[in-house]
């Protein structure tokens, strides 16, 4: 039997489930085989609540589950009609918002931009699309930054450092100007196995491990057959 | 039954998704026995000669004759499909956009590493060529259009999971493997 001691009954979207005191909601849903989607927010590092696409409404008021923190007997709203399509329009924000071509990234099948897109069956986006001029940075031997590509959610930043604690990436500019750079005097010495974390931690295709892409097979690559979240909400 | 009119067209498109549609395979006896094709590459019919019920867009607008064409089916078309990234989200010749006319244009014609032979540096410009435009337009920023069905090409089972659909008004499936981006 199950040990409820440590654990909180919240409801969720009509549903009772038991969560950990002190996990947030997505943690909790998650635990309970719900999936709500992030983009910012990344296993293992602090939340940061930019990217919205986790919200869900409490009370009637849109909370952002990645940061809030359960409470005995929360009433929470998720998978409701209103909150996809409020998840979506972020998606389609931010397909408008860069230049997202999926038939030349090199990430396609395992973006989760684009499995997000795939999940809420996003055809066209309802926004019309701002094509900014943004630049590739491939002057690190073994990085790609693609600018056209990023979503600026800071996983790179929050995950990539050396041993010190340095980080090798960072922001530059502020409001639309806002670009996640690569340290150039640091970034010149990271490591293979850094690189590749720092692609595969990508959400997008704005960092790109250089000299290799395109070696997954159409049909075998992340999200070709199965949503995302799948894995959450099929797991016993 | 009353065969449905169908018509298609490429605009600033490779074709792929016209090979789509040749993809259904055997399918495409059901399809003739479903639909007659008007104005299309498919039978180089180049006017309508009837009203239109479906028409099906590849490709999005990079010229004044692609704008003039896709008006040209909006008129024509009782349903207007968008079919394709390029339709859908300007995909490849997007690329350009956000880059000057001038600077594309010097890059093709002038200054490109594989540009020979033109020393005079003349950039085409005769009255009888379409107009380039300041950007690529995805379809249904210029008119309506009804339907979307993305892809890279689009899949085959999507374009005839569409088709047959519409047209025999039914609902349509759309299986979570056939709507790809890429």
């Amino acid at each position: 039997m199950e040990n409820l001691e440590n654990k909180i009954k919240i409801n969720l979207d009509g549903k009772i489930i038991y969560a950990r005191k002190g996990s947030t909601i997505v943690e909790a849903a998650r635990e309970n085989g719900i999936y709500i989607p992030t983009f910012c927010h990344f296993e293992g590092t602090d939340p940061k609540a930019c990217c919205r696409i986790c919200s869900v409404k409490i009370n009637n008021r849109l909370m952002t589950s990645c940061t809030t923190p359960v409470t005995a007997g929360m009433e929470i709203e998720s998978n409701t009609e209103e909150l996809k399509d409020f998840r979506k329009s972020i998606v389609e924000l931010l397909f408008v918002s860069g230049n997202h071509f999926c038939p030349t990234c090199e990430k396609s099948g395992n973006c989760e931009l684009q499995a997000l897109a795939y999940r809420f069956k996003m055809l066209v986006p309802r926004f019309p699309f701002s094509f900014p001029r943004k630049e590739a940075d491939a002057s690190n031997p073994k990085i790609i930054k693609e600018q056209n590509r990023c979503i600026a959610c800071k996983r790179c930043i929050k995950t990539i450092h050396d041993e010190q604690g340095r980080h090798y990436f960072a922001y530059k500019n502020r409001g639309q100007h806002l670009e996640v750079v690569l340290d150039p005097v640091l970034g010149a010495s990271i490591s293979d196995a850094l690189a590749k974390r720092a692609m595969e931690n990508c959400p997008v295709g704005s960092i790109l491990y250089k000299g290799k892409g395109f070696d997954q097979p159409i049909g075998t690559r992340k999200y070709d057959k199965q949503p995302i979240g799948s894995e959450i909400e099929n797991q016993s | 039954m009353n065969k449905k009119i169908l018509a298609t067209t490429s605009l600033a498109g490779c074709f792929g998704c016209h090979m789509s549609i040749l993809d259904i395979d055997e399918r495409i006896l059901d399809l003739i026995e479903l639909v007659e094709f008007n104005k299309s590459p498919i039978d180089d019919i180049k006017k309508f000669t009837k009203p239109v019920d479906i028409g099906i867009i590849e490709g999005g607008c990079c010229n004044s004759e692609n704008v003039e064409i896709l008006k040209y089916f909006r008129e024509n078309c009782k349903i207007l499909v968008s079919l394709g990234e390029c339709a859908i989200m300007d995909g490849l010749p997007a690329m350009r956009n956000g880059i000057p006319i001038e600077e594309c244009l010097r890059e093709a014609y002038i200054d490109g590493p594989t540009v020979q032979e033109n020393h005079e540096h003349i950039i085409p410009n005769d009255e009888e060529l379409p107009v380039i435009l300041d950007q690529v337009y995805p379809c249904h920023e210029i008119v309506k259009i009804d339907y979307f069905l993305p892809g890279c090409a689009p899949r085959a089972d999507l374009i005839w999971n569409a088709l047959y659909a519409l047209i025999t008004d039914s609902p349509m499936e759309m299986p979570y493997e056939v709507v790809k981006f890429d």
